[in-house]
């Protein structure tokens, strides 16, 4: 899961030019919500352990915290500012080395982040495991030699993919409804196990990244915008006038 | 490593994607500002006539990558497949559209050959000796140029959209193909596709839609709904939205723009509390007109608008539908 700055948040630019400024307000990264709670609900169906992880400085436990609230049974924390910077490859080898003694079934990521944007993270992860993945993933069933899933591809059109475990898949938004935490799951995280991770820990998997943001800037428009002010009726006489004289759909 | 630049283009079941065409016309730009070759690669089974089909625009060659293991298509066939030729031709740049379809295996080959993609780019540049990719982040708010740091192959996939597929040149004579035959193990490909299928017969064909009303989440509340179908009504148009509000079952799934719903290009488009996340905009770009209503200045829809109303659409949406009422009753 990743914590991403909150949809609405206004974005101001470090001085260098090359991020943002940390002073905004955080959220969890909207697939990965559903990536959770399609976690959750599998392991109400089938039983087992729910194990969250993120990467990224302290302000991002409460994305774990949120998720150990919801129902998950224990968190990874890999916490290093460092992370933030990470290209997808070189998060996907820093989760890989930190889950390298654990046993999972599958691994679930959001099929892309609100910030970034790259999605590719989930997919490098599976080629480094060698486990094979399925991405924009809608519904998830169990069978005898494996899971059947449903991926999204475009313009409406649905398949079915039959594929061993483990595996890596990547969940779209919508997959599911998103349940909330309740008061009691929000005092038991308290109690949940949380593994920190430091940067040390991970750092010989890491290497230089391979993609690096020149200048992050406001984009140029390209189109001509008209703004239209005035009082809600002034707004709504200037829009009709528009629409009449010309867009002329009225 | 021969400077080139290789395009791999997509097809499904023997036709060519068209924003193939877009990523081609994005390489001969490319290929012009570099002074770098340009091939062109489709992957397949049986794929001859898409690649005469490429051959006739302007290329040094074309690759018909075949296999009986490509069909049909498999993540894993694919990155096992194009890594073969990638090895052997060693182009320094790769570029792909940025589809489904790619973004499915593209990770995992680049990956398999320890390197990097820049993904869903809407422009590139050359600053200095340095080629920048450009995209948008933050869900299309800024823009980054982005380099590659580490050695070529260089993957690139472009946005549905950035380039005019139009605007491919043609060339003077037919390219060369070259058949490629690669060698895809049975045991290399672990999942089972089943057939493509449509969920059910699209109830509401909005791309016939001359005037689309859509919702965002700036509607808030299901019961809010309501508001935005009177305006469509008052205008004579469908009733549209972006994925969330579908996804929160507030508008049938067959009412969604953007890429994962319908491309639609009316003459009107009206946005109410949409921030125009990319994966929407890539769907209604096209409108003639676009008008957005946004509590937030900065949202990216603005971007975009040809009028723009930063403000509160529950207040401006009622005496909106009034106005319009009187407009038609008064003809």
């Amino acid at each position: 899961m990743k914590q991403v700055p909150q949809k609405d948040a206004p974005l101001k630019l470090n001085e260098a030019g090359t991020w943002i400024r940390e002073d905004v307000s955080y959220e969890v990264n909207e697939p990965d919500a559903y990536a959770l709670e399609e976690a959750l609900r599998q392991k109400e169906k089938h039983s087992g352990e729910v194990v969250v992880i993120t990467a990224g400085p302290a302000r991002a436990q409460q994305v774990l915290r949120e998720a150990l609230a919801k129902g998950a049974d224990r968190a990874i924390h890999l916490e290093d500012n460092a992370f933030v910077g990470l290209d997808a490859a070189n998060t996907a080898r820093a989760f890989a080395a930190a889950i390298k003694e654990e046993k999972f079934d599958l691994i679930f990521t959001g099929l892309q982040s609100d910030d970034y944007g790259y999605a590719q993270t989930g997919v490098v992860l599976a080629e480094l495991l060698a486990w094979p993945h399925a991405t924009i993933i809608m519904q998830i069933e169990k069978t005898d030699s494996g899971i059947k899933v449903k991926r999204e591809l475009e313009a409406g059109y649905f398949q079915f993919v039959d594929m061993p475990l483990p595996a890596v898949l990547t969940i779209q938004s919508g997959i599911n409804k998103l349940r909330y935490a309740t008061l009691i799951g929000i005092k038991q995280a308290k109690n949940k196990p949380m593994r920190k991770v430091p940067l040390g820990e991970v750092q010989s998997a890491i290497g230089a990244n391979m993609q690096k943001i020149e200048r992050l800037y406001v984009p140029q428009k390209t189109k001509k915008t008209e703004h239209i002010e005035g009082s809600p009726v002034e707004i709504a006489k200037k829009m009709v006038d528009k629409l009449r004289n010309e867009v002329r759909v009225l | 490593m021969s400077d080139t630049i290789l395009v791999i283009v997509e097809q499904r079941e023997g036709k060519l994607n068209r924003v193939s065409w877009e990523t081609l016309t994005a390489a001969q730009g490319l290929a012009a500002e570099t002074g770098w070759s340009l091939d062109a690669a489709v992957a397949g089974s049986g794929v001859a006539s898409l690649a005469n089909e490429i051959a006739g625009k302007k290329v040094a060659r074309v690759y018909a990558i075949e296999s009986p293991k490509l069909e049909p298509y498999t993540a894993d066939a694919f990155a096992a497949g194009l890594k073969q030729v990638i090895a052997s031709k060693s182009p320094k740049l790769v570029l792909m559209p940025h589809t489904y379809q790619v973004r499915d295996f593209v990770p995992k080959l680049a990956t398999a050959m320890g390197r990097a993609v820049i993904s869903d780019c809407v422009g590139y540049k050359r600053d200095g000796g340095k080629l920048l990719f450009t995209r948008q982040m933050f869900q299309g708010k800024l823009a980054a140029d982005v380099s590659f740091t580490g050695d070529p192959p260089w993957f690139v996939t472009f946005q549905n959209g950035a380039f005019r597929g139009d605007q491919v040149e043609a060339g003077s004579t037919a390219a060369r193909v070259e058949t490629v035959n690669v060698e895809i193990a049975d045991a290399v490909i672990r999942s089972k596709p089943q057939d493509v299928f449509k969920e059910a017969k699209q109830a509401v064909d909005l791309t016939q839609a001359e005037i689309i009303v859509s919702v965002g989440r700036g509607i808030k509340e299901q019961k809010n709904i309501e508001l935005a179908k009177q305006l469509a009504e008052a205008l004579g148009g469908e009733l549209a939205a972006s994925r969330p509000i579908c996804d929160s079952g507030w508008l049938p799934m067959d009412r969604q723009i953007g890429s994962s719903g319908q491309t639609v290009a009316p003459k009107l488009y009206l946005a109410l509390g949409i921030s125009g996340a990319i994966q929407h905009i890539v769907g209604m770009k096209g409108a003639r007109t676009i008008i957005a209503i946004n509590k937030d200045s900065e949202a990216p829809i603005f971007e975009i608008a040809d009028y723009a109303v930063v403000g509160n659409l529950f207040d401006i949406v009622p005496p909106l539908i009034e106005e319009v009422k009187k407009a038609k009753a008064g003809g």
